[in-house]
């Protein structure tokens, strides 16, 4: 940072300092030394956690090309070492992954929207003017936010008074849905890239950018949503829209917002942090990048020219505030902090309190129902670029349910994890199942299919190029093994695949009974995924996961 | 005055200054690339080609090609069985030289578009599609 013109600094040290002594309360996890004249927050993938959760942060979390080796591909010790955390503090409890069970019954859950209303509340009161940005991933993802089509969502982020948001998963509630739902927002709809699918042009449903004056600047903030929606996600749910990065017309919004005088430039961005990477460095002009979809959370902004990018975590574990000094219409200097929402230390705010309990109320027999319980020997979770417990789990179901030879389950980043002992709930099961497309699919495809399927997702992870990049994680396989080389081209990343009952390497001429979920394809036939897995864990009574060996990875 | 594309594709073909035609085609990109240059050198720069990084429907992927004082743009899909997509032709009375079209890539391909300037001169730019089967969103 000291190359840059830019003066910038974390507020990460105080608070890992003080974890580090083990005294944790409020006033240390908000206090932040108020800093220039603009104030932003950011908030991010919440994906419709409304209360506190246990979420364990990846281990495996690759990187190729350029991002090889540099955050967010750096995970456990080494992110600890890079950062200076200590081990065993509450930091390394919330950005890493190991001694999750343990250090997890000494800070306890995290996130819940009413400790997140807390804060940002703390926030306003500190600078009255600062500007809330939800970067998307909101409305999906829980068994209320599925009853109510996004409404609990929409209620609950209402009382935060958000000024703007862009969109990613919201758009799988269906285009007709989104659109009744952004009309009657009381702040911005942002996308830049959102474009008529028929005509090619930017769509008249989501404004580009808009402008805020605070603190005497005048500020620009531009959305981008979620370039591969219908690549990712069915695209048959929002035919009339197209995506894409269109960086090009980044840099046309970012020239002409500064045309018509705006002093700093913002924007929020559902990229992913290795496409909003390479876009800063592409887009000349952006200020501060909110960066959303990949759910990393880095405790202090990375810095690509003279533009700085926040990333702000997942599931309401973190909220970011970044203090700017904004003068003679350019950003002089930053100050950061990745806020840890640690639910036991900060007070829930009443007013949220009671909307969510509200939103909750109806569907309270359903969502307290217990289906079974986590062994005392394993964690379930979700993060990480080859499996988690949590999607082997899934993957059995499938296997054992639909009885199939293979399963398939998609490589999402979202879904918290459970402790040891823990009780498993419907509401938990639906934290990482629930979405509009959950249709359990079962069919045949040959060796050579399914090869190609994994060759297609290996790419959409590990292609040098972050433009090629959709974010997410490897497809998980049940009942095969492979090996895979994340720095060979399309085609040639996976060898060796074996089913793994019988030792067999995978015959591509072979049909395969497959067994799935979260098809992007129209009309794709089966029980919810959520009664598969419901079905599977009665049977279980008590759900042990060995760790899964079946991926070998060369390269890493 | 301010035009959307909607209204300057509806220009474009109520004063036909931008002509599409399909053209002699061969199964091979370099030797549609020798039978449009002659065999000219094809430099860089001047020219700009805006295609999705990762199509979101193979069978019809949006192409631009912007290319400033040219008289004739060729659109060729490297990949395809038959690469050739088509040429389009500026007449003298073309505000700007640039046109819109969609095209279906077989294919993960380079697309790529050559103009022939005012002063018989070729440069070119390329840009890679993916074409993918569909993954998961995180």
């Amino acid at each position: 940072m000291a190359a840059s013109a830019i003066w910038g600094a974390s507020g990460f040290g105080n608070w890992g300092r003080l974890a580090a002594q083990q005294v944790l309360t409020q006033d240390d996890l908000l206090s932040f030394d108020t800093f220039g004249n603009v104030s932003l927050i950011h908030i991010t993938d919440i994906h419709a956690q409304l209360k506190p959760i246990y979420f364990r942060e990846p281990e495996i979390n690759l990187g190729v090309g350029t991002g090889r080796g540099n955050v967010p591909h750096i995970t456990g010790a080494d992110f600890r070492k890079l950062y200076g955390i200590a081990d065993g503090s509450s930091s390394h409890y919330a950005l890493s992954y190991d001694d999750f069970a343990a250090l997890g019954k000494t800070y306890g859950k995290m996130g819940g929207l009413d400790r997140v209303a807390t804060v940002v509340k703390a926030i306003r009161a500190d600078r009255p003017d600062a500007i809330l940005l939800d970067g998307g991933d909101t409305w999906h993802g829980s068994y209320t936010c599925y009853h109510s089509q996004g409404q609990d969502m929409v209620n609950t982020m209402n009382l935060l008074k958000p000024d703007a948001m862009t969109f990613h998963w919201e758009f799988t509630l269906g285009s007709d849905r989104v659109r009744d739902l952004v009309s009657g927002l009381p702040y911005a709809a942002l996308a830049q890239n959102i474009f008529d699918s028929e005509w090619d042009e930017p769509t008249e449903d989501f404004k580009p950018y808009e402008f805020f004056e605070r603190g005497g600047v005048k500020i620009a903030v531009i959305g981008q949503a979620f370039p591969y929606m219908p690549i990712a996600n069915p695209g048959w749910m929002f035919p009339e829209y197209s995506f894409g990065i269109r960086d090009n017309r980044m840099q046309k919004m970012v020239d002409e917002v500064r045309g018509m005088g705006a002093e700093l430039v913002v924007v929020l961005s559902h990229n992913g942090f290795d496409v909003d990477k390479k876009m800063a460095g592409v887009v000349t002009g952006i200020d501060v990048i909110l960066s959303g979809h990949t759910h990393d959370a880095l405790p202090e902004p990375v810095l690509v020219g003279e533009t700085i990018i926040v990333a702000s975590g997942s599931n309401g574990k973190f909220v970011s505030r970044v203090d700017l000094d904004v003068r003679e219409g350019r950003m002089m200097g930053f100050r950061h902090k990745l806020i840890p929402i640690f639910s036991d230390v900060i007070e829930p705010d009443a007013e949220m309190a009671a909307a969510i309990d509200a939103e909750r109320a109806p569907h309270q027999a359903q969502l307290d129902e217990v289906i079974g319980t986590v062994a005392d020997d394993t964690v379930l979770f979700r993060r990480g670029n080859f499996n988690g417990s949590w999607d082997d789990l899934i993957c059995d179901a499938l296997l054992s349910e639909r009885d199939a030879e293979i399963a398939m389950s998609p490589g999402v980043r979202w879904g918290p994890s459970l402790m040891p002992g823990q009780q498993i709930t419907r509401d938990d099961l639906w934290n990482c199942t629930s979405m509009t497309y959950p249709n359990a699919y079962r069919t045949e495809m040959t060796g050579e299919f399914i090869h190609t399927i994994m060759e297609d997702v290996a790419d959409n992870i590990f292609n040098p190029d972050p433009y090629y990049q959709q974010g997410g994680d490897m497809v998980r396989m049940g009942g095969l093994g492979y090996r895979i080389d994340i720095n060979k081209p399309i085609g040639e990343r996976i060898s060796d695949i074996t089913l793994l009952k019988t030792g067999e390497t995978l015959d591509p001429a072979k049909n395969y009974v497959v067994a799935g979920w979260a098809s992007v394809n129209e009309g794709t036939a089966g029980p919810a995924i959520w009664d598969v897995v419901e079905a599977h864990i009665r049977k279980l009574g008590t759900v042990s996961v060995a760790p899964n060996t079946s991926v070998q990875v060369i390269g890493a | 005055m301010n035009l959307t594309r909607r209204e300057t594709v509806l220009l474009a073909a109520g004063a036909s200054v931008a002509v599409m035609v399909p053209f002699r085609a061969f199964a091979d990109a370099a030797e549609n690339i020798a039978a449009f240059t002659g065999g000219a050198a094809v430099g860089e720069g001047g020219i700009t080609l805006t295609a999705p990084e990762i199509a979101e429907n193979g069978n019809t992927v949006p192409v631009d090609v912007d290319a400033p004082g040219a008289v004739e743009i060729m659109v060729l899909a490297v990949g395809n069985p038959n690469p050739a997509v088509g040429t389009f032709k500026f007449g003298p009375l073309a505000a700007a030289q640039m046109a819109s079209t969609r095209i279906r890539l077989s294919k993960t391909q380079n697309v790529m578009a050559i103009a022939k300037m005012a002063d018989g001169s070729f440069v070119q730019a390329t840009k890679e599609v993916k074409v993918t089967i569909g993954g998961c969103g995180g």
